[in-house]
């Protein structure tokens, strides 16, 4: 502990690598980050299967083919990828900053092996959607919204990666309470109330989609129930698909908080305002997933209203974030001798690729505020719901301000978790330099053609009745910079794999830098004690959720019942029905002309 | 709790962009009458549309000079009527539901976008002034023909329209 500045955080490992202090626990995170990059891997190849897809550059798979590919890219990248990374980071948190190991590592494998088994479940029948050798499909993509029906396994397994989620939580919950019967009157650390509080909305937003997947949707699938209601799946569904969002970017703003001011050469500007931002996370991320449902009838225009003002709400977290994080970028860069009003920008490690690559994440993510304003923005969203724009907003937030952050940081825990130097600095600057260029392009075309109607989640944006028409540039234009941005970062993830493979391949060496993480300028004691009242903010955030989501709840189950007023299960099985014929064809010719029956 | 100055300042002007996006929003939803989507209408049954008034005869009707209704049933992959045609200079009403998974109803190039759930009505009115030929797509996921599911909407000249029914 560093007491010339009071700060609570800062030092713990007298000079040790984790792998030092905590030789168990390091093994598991290095595991972690493997699952998690292993999901990189296949994702971003899937992306770019289909960023050459939809430019109809070159069509390696059947169009119909297309959303296992688009199933496979969401789910590994959005729930594999993110989530195997966090308890990786979670768990060096809670560590470090308690000074103390996981109470009993059998349970913390337990739940590593709950949440790759669940992955494996899933992507089982998400994989035999590609082939016609096994009939099975979970074509349903990261949404899986009914009628739109799954195999069994791909919600099994769904539900238990999500246990599994629970339990990694409880593990680190009772390393917190063991640490504090220990230290009753010690501020929680910041690292640990950052995990805490995460965890918090956690709990309280997965429980809808894990009541969706196991009272609905698995016995739905088993043929228990016969139908289900749409509306109310999809609406469980959204009730976790915003806060999940946040649970990816907590621990890319803890790492913004702990690890960026350490690089940059300063220290964290407020411990206190980092408490209030996780607080209002905790208070504000799950009342707010009807946001994404503005434009779905059945859901009244003042609930609509209300979610829109608590998302508004949920923009000050991270304004807030932006502040500091500059802010104690700047300080890092006036200590390293940087001075004038933007020169000391100059001073800044640029060299560094853990630098770097965190701070082009963080100008990402700035952008991607704006283009979230916009769809938070009810009447403007009509333009924008479901178009391309969409798909532009979440690679600048989860396709970049997560991952390239998370690639950033790997450059300084692999070190820690395997006692193995970094095998080249240079390949990895230049890989998230890459990334950023490739995002620039990709992302900004994504937004272009949204506002011009493409569509999002389609095989072919290309029609037969009529065309898209760009009101500024050309269609050809904007798939170019999509395929050419596209291909960047393939490159790119090509590279994190190359040093990361090249770095565990390596020999142990004993020369690594210490495990640390930033000390603060105002530490905790300036912090009031009712930030650290967990309870308190978790009873806030129950009741606000009670009150977003009780009376629009009810009124669905209402409206159209538990179980819906009607409709079938559309098992999504086409490609293995009909191995032969191109599937969508043999899908019309099977359902066309039966329904047209009943039509006419 | 210790509180730099300059944080304050952005603390407060932070505040101020979002009561001012909630203010923006409000006044489109009040001032200019950009309504939501909303739960007018009643649930139906998707599996028997072929025997609803609206829907078992998807169509276009005249309601009031310069107004119109369309009842329109979005399926895998078809959308019905298609093309839907409507005068220039017309108030349009959309009655839009499903017949089997989750669609979507949006006009290209406008911002009449909504999204067609089974078992709800989606509606939504529009103000149709520039004539011409819309594509419309589905853009929701709905199976693996979801990028071959297209219609048009035609807007006619106000002197070639004429209703099917009337021929």
């Amino acid at each position: 502990m560093s007491a010339e500045t009071g700060s609570a955080t800062g030092v713990a490992s007298e000079g040790r690598t984790y792998i030092d202090q905590f030789p168990g626990e390091a093994r598991l995170v290095r595991t972690a980050f493997w699952s998690s990059f292993v999901a990189l891997g296949i994702g971003g190849l899937m992306g770019l299967v289909q960023v050459l897809h939809r430019a109809d550059v070159l069509r390696v798979i059947d169009s119909t083919d297309y959303y296992a590919v688009l199933t496979l890219h969401g789910v590994l990248l959005a729930l594999t990828f993110t989530i195997f990374f966090l308890v990786g980071i979670f768990t060096w948190a809670i560590t470090t900053s308690l000074d103390r190991g996981l109470e009993d590592l059998r349970f913390t494998w337990a739940w590593y092996g709950l949440m790759a088994g669940g992955t494996a479940l899933a992507a089982i029948p998400i994989l035999g959607g590609l082939t016609d050798a096994v009939e099975m499909s979970a074509s349903v993509l990261f949404t899986f919204y009914a009628p739109l029906q799954a195999h069994p396994l791909f919600y099994l397994g769904l539900a238990l990666f999500v246990v599994g989620t629970w339990l990694a939580g409880l593990d680190w919950i009772r390393s917190y309470l063991a640490w504090r019967r220990e230290n009753p009157d010690e501020r929680i650390p910041l690292p640990t109330f950052m995990v805490l509080t995460t965890l918090g909305f956690w709990y309280l937003s997965s429980l809808g989609v894990a009541l969706a997947v196991v009272v609905f949707l698995l016995p739905w699938s088993l043929g228990i129930w016969e139908q289900v209601n749409p509306l109310l799946t999809r609406t469980m569904f959204w009730y976790f698909g915003h806060p999940v969002v946040y649970f990816w970017l907590m621990p890319v703003y803890m790492m913004w908080y702990l690890m960026l001011p350490k690089v940059s050469g300063g220290k964290l500007f407020s411990d206190p305002l980092a408490r209030v931002v996780f607080v209002l996370f905790l208070v504000l991320s799950t009342p707010t997933g009807i946001h994404h449902q503005y434009l779905d009838p059945g859901i009244a225009e003042g609930f609509k209203f209300i979610a829109m003002t608590n998302t508004m709400f949920l923009l000050l977290p991270s304004l807030l974030t932006a502040f500091t994080v500059v802010a104690s970028m700047e300080h890092g860069a006036r200590q390293r001798g940087g001075t004038g009003t933007f020169g000391w920008l100059r001073a800044l490690p640029w060299r560094d690729p853990v630098f770097t690559g965190m701070a082009l994440a963080g100008v990402m993510f700035a952008a991607a505020g704006f283009s979230g304003m916009v769809n938070a923005g009810m009447n403007i969203n009509y333009l924008v719901h479901n178009t391309f724009w969409i798909v532009g907003h979440f690679h600048l937030t989860v396709g970049t301000a997560v991952a390239l952050t998370f690639m950033a940081v790997t450059y300084w825990f692999l070190p820690q978790v395997s006692g193995k130097r970094l095998w080249n600095r240079s390949v990895a600057l230049a890989q998230v330099v890459l990334w950023f260029v490739g995002m620039v392009l990709m992302s900004n075309a994504m937004h272009r053609g949204g506002l011009d109607s493409v569509p999002r989640r389609t095989a072919e944006p290309q029609y037969r009745g009529f065309e898209i028409e760009p009101t500024l540039g050309t269609m050809a234009e904007l798939d170019a910079q999509i395929v050419l941005g596209g291909t960047i970062l393939f490159v790119s993830l090509v590279l994190f794999l190359v040093v990361v493979v090249m770095t565990g391949l390596g020999d142990r060496v004993d020369d690594l830098p210490a495990n640390e993480y930033a000390e603060t300028l105002s530490g905790p004691e300036d912090a009031p004690l009712v930030l650290d009242n967990l309870k308190l903010w978790v009873g806030i955030a129950v009741v606000l959720v009670v009150l977003a989501y009780a009376l629009p709840l009810a009124a669905i189950v209402d409206r159209g019942g538990l179980f819906g007023p009607g409709g079938s299960p559309f098992p999504v099985f086409v490609g293995c029905l009909e191995p032969t014929v191109s599937a969508s064809v043999a899908f019309l010719g099977d359902h066309l002309p039966a329904a047209v029956s009943g039509w006419w | 709790m210790n509180v730099h100055t300059y944080e304050k300042v952005w603390l407060g002007a932070a505040m101020v962009l979002i009561v001012f996006f909630i203010a923006s929003v409000t006044y489109g939803a009040i001032g200019a009458g950009v309504a939501m989507v909303d739960d007018s209408e009643e649930t139906i049954d998707p599996d028997t549309l072929g025997e609803d008034d609206r829907f078992g005869d998807p169509r276009v009707e005249q309601v009031g000079d310069d107004e119109y209704e369309v009842y329109a049933v979005a399926r895998t992959f078809v959308f019905q009527p298609d093309p839907i045609e409507v005068p220039e200079d017309s108030t349009v009403t959309f009655y839009i539901t499903s017949g089997d998974v989750i669609h979507s109803f949006s006009v290209v190039g406008t911002n009449a976008n909504v999204m067609v759930i089974p078992g709800e009505v989606a509606t939504m009115t529009v103000e149709v002034d520039e004539p011409g030929e819309y594509g419309i797509v589905c853009n929701e996921y709905c199976g693996p023909g979801h990028h071959d599911m297209e219609g048009l909407l035609v807007v006619q000249p106000e002197d070639e329209f004429e209703l099917e029914d009337d021929e």
